[in-house]
């Protein structure tokens, strides 16, 4: 399957994933609404780049059954089933499930690679796993 | 389609329909209430008022107010003008914060003739809300059984009679659940309430409140279990209520704030996420998680509360309940409560009763089944446990009155009070685990002794005098009840705060007003009788204030925030009651604070002392203890703790015990503890602003906004 990978070293912060991400999918320029998120590290640290590993350990916790893995084995969440509980937000081990509060239902990265292409510095990038 | 439910679905047959709009929800309230009277088939809607939402907010505020309202002092249990109110609260249903899906249920009990209100869990509350309601009142009585429908998809109401079978409640709820859903993807739409056959031929009938469990495909129960709710539902001839609402989503409360319903329920989802696992593991483990712990501190009730600990208990410890514990995942009574500590047994084949060799699911157990079913019985085999906690879920009896009963009824066999012949044939030694089943299927399907055991501890004080010539100055002291109701499974003898955390209650010795114990006893935060007062003053009102708003207490100090530890009252996790507060103002749009938040409780709190005056109990008289629940009733018991009651008499009553036989010692000792608890009650009822024998004074009445005509009517005959 594939997912996001991230090379933190090369990231500017420039945010074009954000903007890609938030514009395609909520039809706004809001990084807050992005399923792929980057910030700037303290101390000169750097930067920190969250978007989901696929991992699914949100799946068990779902009370309403609303996560699944796909086929292509990436995690997604059905909104239509979603109760808007936020359970799979507390229990994302990457803080990756994001939630909003203008949305009722959590987000997150469906590893659809629009971002990856915007990237201009190849910072991340789709990753067989 | 399974053969049962396709004839049940056959035999449906419509008494009343009542057709509605269903009403929309606005900031946690529907603004109707569901009216049905059995007796005529009468089903109306009406109004609730901005008082009602102002004085008495929801939940077991409304139940006490339509209660009120519908009976007169010498109504009984079993009169048709009893009600069942069943109402969720303005916060019930919302699923971003933990606990958030409970309903109040209050009637009056047959067990303690008065006013009985229980917090319970399952789908029903939120669903029936949803579908355009914020209380159900049931009044009257029908001729034969019937089934109430309300389906909020379609906004109909439908008094029927289904021809069913409305002994076992598990199967019960998965049969209704069926027959109401329009398909297996629709299951998790409906709720039922039902009980019991043993709510028929006892007095501690409870209600099952169903919730549908996706992963198991089954309807799963919990119980409105105090009280004998159940009995009073099956007097009434109801054998079920069935909710079906579809169309659930985190906004169906239609709350003023949600974005800040929101950020509170993520930052505690998140905060159980990262503690649980290592503190109270309620994920894990549920409540059972107190099993060891109140061993390990002697406070678990074994042989009828005579001690707090037994060197077999580790058979049914925290962790061996846990290994019986299937799934081994986060499982809750309400979607979205990210505590989640509801567990259960799959798979679990009964060895006796109807069930015998079927593969059953087994709710629980929790902490006070284990406990009283358990250790107060001196049963210690987790088996047994797990057995006798299905049936008494699956008879509709309450296993905290089960255990305690069958814990009375041990000690008195023991004592010879009543013998072989009187029970029927069953050895009721303690630790007798097939004598004590049986006396279950007994109670469970009215048959021999169990007619008798079910009529609960006060009852039987009188019968085992009368009928057996038993000691009632005996029974009295060790029969652990007050005001009807049977006490619920901690030992609070070290702990003076506890003993009135039980018996100072207005329904009766059931821990949900103050469990003060650790807080009393192992960390002595509560000195001094003003502290205790005070925490017997604060802790029942602010746990009140779950029961207004349809919320479980667990989420409140079953996890602790990182805050605390530099809290200055920690005992009161002041970042979770702020947490209720913002959740509050969030869903109603208001904006109370802290202090207003206990003056919401302390007006339906003293409103249901005055209740319970008003029903002619509710005094001084009443809020006596039983001395099992004070101290040590006999030379064993002292003996078996001397070293314990020795230093107390030296230390704390002044007393040098050399030389003193134990029977002195006994007698030294209960002449203290009898005078404190009467201490701690003087300046306990002065703090909560009520007269010397415990009746709420006008002034205070007054300052609270509920000195109603009504009201102060009642109240001034025993001034």
């Amino acid at each position: 399957m594939k997912i996001v990978g991230t090379n933190v070293n090369e990231c500017t912060l420039c945010g074009a994933c954000e903007s890609t991400c938030s514009t395609f999918y909520y039809k706004e320029d809001n990084r807050q609404k992005s399923t792929i998120q980057v910030e700037e590290l303290p101390d000169q640290r750097g930067a920190a780049i969250s978007v989901c590993n696929q991992c699914g350990d949100c799946i068990a916790i779902c009370p309403v059954l609303a996560i699944k893995k796909s086929q292509s084995g990436v995690v997604v969440l059905n909104k239509k089933l979603c109760i808007g509980c936020y359970n799979c937000v507390g229990v994302c081990p990457t803080g990756t499930m994001f939630w909003h509060e203008d949305l009722t239902e959590p987000f997150k990265c469906i590893a659809c690679a629009r971002c990856t292409k915007e990237c201009p510095t190849e910072a991340i990038f789709m990753q067989e796993v | 389609m399974s053969g049962v439910v396709e004839k049940m679905r056959a035999s449906r047959k419509v008494l009343a329909e009542y057709n509605y709009e269903p009403a929309q929800i606005e900031r946690g309230y529907a603004g109707k209430t569901l009216y049905i009277n059995l007796s005529n088939k009468n089903i109306i809607s009406k109004d609730v008022t901005q008082q009602m939402k102002d004085i008495f907010i929801g939940g077991k505020g409304f139940g006490l107010w339509y209660l009120w309202n519908a009976v007169k002092p010498d109504t009984k249990w079993n009169d048709p003008e009893n009600e069942i109110i069943i109402s969720p609260g303005p916060i019930s249903g919302i699923t971003q914060y933990p606990g958030s899906g409970k309903s109040l249920v209050v009637t009056l009990s047959p067990l303690t003739d008065s006013i009985m209100d229980s917090n319970v869990g399952g789908f029903f509350g939120p669903y029936f809300k949803f579908s355009g309601w914020d209380a159900l009142e049931i009044q009257g009585k029908a001729d034969k059984d019937v089934v109430v429908f309300i389906d909020g998809d379609n906004g109909r109401v439908t008094i029927e009679e289904v021809d069913l079978d409305p002994s076992a409640s598990h199967l019960l709820s998965d049969q209704l659940t069926e027959l109401m859903a329009e398909s297996e993807q629709g299951r998790k739409n409906v709720s039922v309430v039902s009980s019991g056959s043993g709510a028929e031929h006892t007095r501690i009938g409870v209600l099952n409140f169903s919730f549908y469990d996706l992963r198991r495909k089954a309807a799963r129960l919990k119980q409105a279990g105090r009280g004998g709710i159940g009995t009073v539902f099956r007097d009434k001839k109801l054998a079920a209520l069935v909710v079906k609402f579809s169309g659930l989503s985190g906004k169906s409360n239609n709350p003023a704030d949600p974005a800040k319903i929101a950020r509170t329920g993520v930052k505690i989802t998140r905060e159980i996420n990262k503690f649980d696992d290592t503190q109270f593991r309620m994920r894990q483990i549920g409540t059972a998680n107190l099993m060891t712990p109140m061993n390990d501190y002697d406070l678990l009730p074994v042989h009828n509360f005579k001690y707090g600990s037994h060197k077999d208990a580790v058979g049914i410890s925290s962790e061996v309940l846990r290994s019986r514990f299937t799934q081994k995942m986060p499982d809750g009574c309400w979607v979205g409560c990210a505590l989640s500590c509801c567990k259960a047994v799959d798979d679990f084949v009964p060895k006796t009763g109807p069930f015998k060799g079927e593969k059953v699911i087994v709710d629980g157990p929790e902490y006070e089944n284990a406990a009283g079913l358990g250790a107060n019985c001196g049963i210690f085999d987790a088996d047994y446990v797990i057995e006798a906690n299905f049936y008494c879920d699956t008879y509709g009896i309450d296993t905290i009155s089960t255990g305690t009963i069958i814990a009375f009824i041990m000690e008195c066999y023991e004592k010879g009070i009543v013998n072989k012949k009187i029970t029927g044939g069953l050895e009721l030694n303690f630790g007798n685990a097939e004598a004590a089943m049986e006396l279950i299927h007994q109670m469970g399907q009215g048959r021999g002794f169990g007619n008798i055991a079910g009529q609960g501890v006060r009852r039987l004080k009188k019968i085992f005098a009368e009928e057996y010539g038993g000691d009632p100055a005996f029974m009295q002291d060790i029969g652990m009840e007050n005001k009807g109701l049977e006490y619920s499974q901690y030992q609070a003898k070290e702990s003076l705060a506890q003993q009135g955390g039980y018996a100072l209650t207005n329904k009766g010795p059931q821990h949900d007003e103050a469990w003060l114990i650790f807080m009393d006893m192992v960390n002595n935060q509560l000195p001094t009788f003003e502290k205790k007062a005070e925490a017997l003053h604060y802790f029942p009102m602010f746990r009140t204030w779950f029961g207004l708003q349809g919320l479980c207490k667990l989420p409140w100090n079953d996890i602790i925030p990182e805050s605390n530890a530099t809290s200055e009252s920690p005992e009161k996790i002041p970042e979770h009651v702020q947490n209720y507060v913002d959740i509050f103002n969030a869903v109603t749009g208001k904006s109370i604070d802290q202090d207003e938040m206990i003056r919401q409780s302390e007006r339906v709190y003293n409103f249901q002392r005055v209740f319970n005056l008003r029903m002619g109990f509710g005094t001084r008289k009443h809020d006596a203890a039983p001395y099992r629940g004070l101290g040590p009733v006999t030379e064993e018991e002292y003996e078996s703790r001397q070293e314990r009651y020795d230093k107390q008499l030296k230390e704390d009553v002044g007393i040098n015990p050399e030389g003193m036989s134990t029977a002195e010692k006994v007698a030294a000792m209960r002449s203290y503890r009898q005078g404190r608890y009467e201490t701690l009650i003087d300046v306990v009822y002065k703090r909560r602003g009520w007269n010397e024998n415990g009746v709420p004074k006008l002034e205070h009445l007054k300052e609270l906004g509920i000195d109603f005509p009504e009201v102060v009517e009642v109240v001034k005959k025993h001034l």
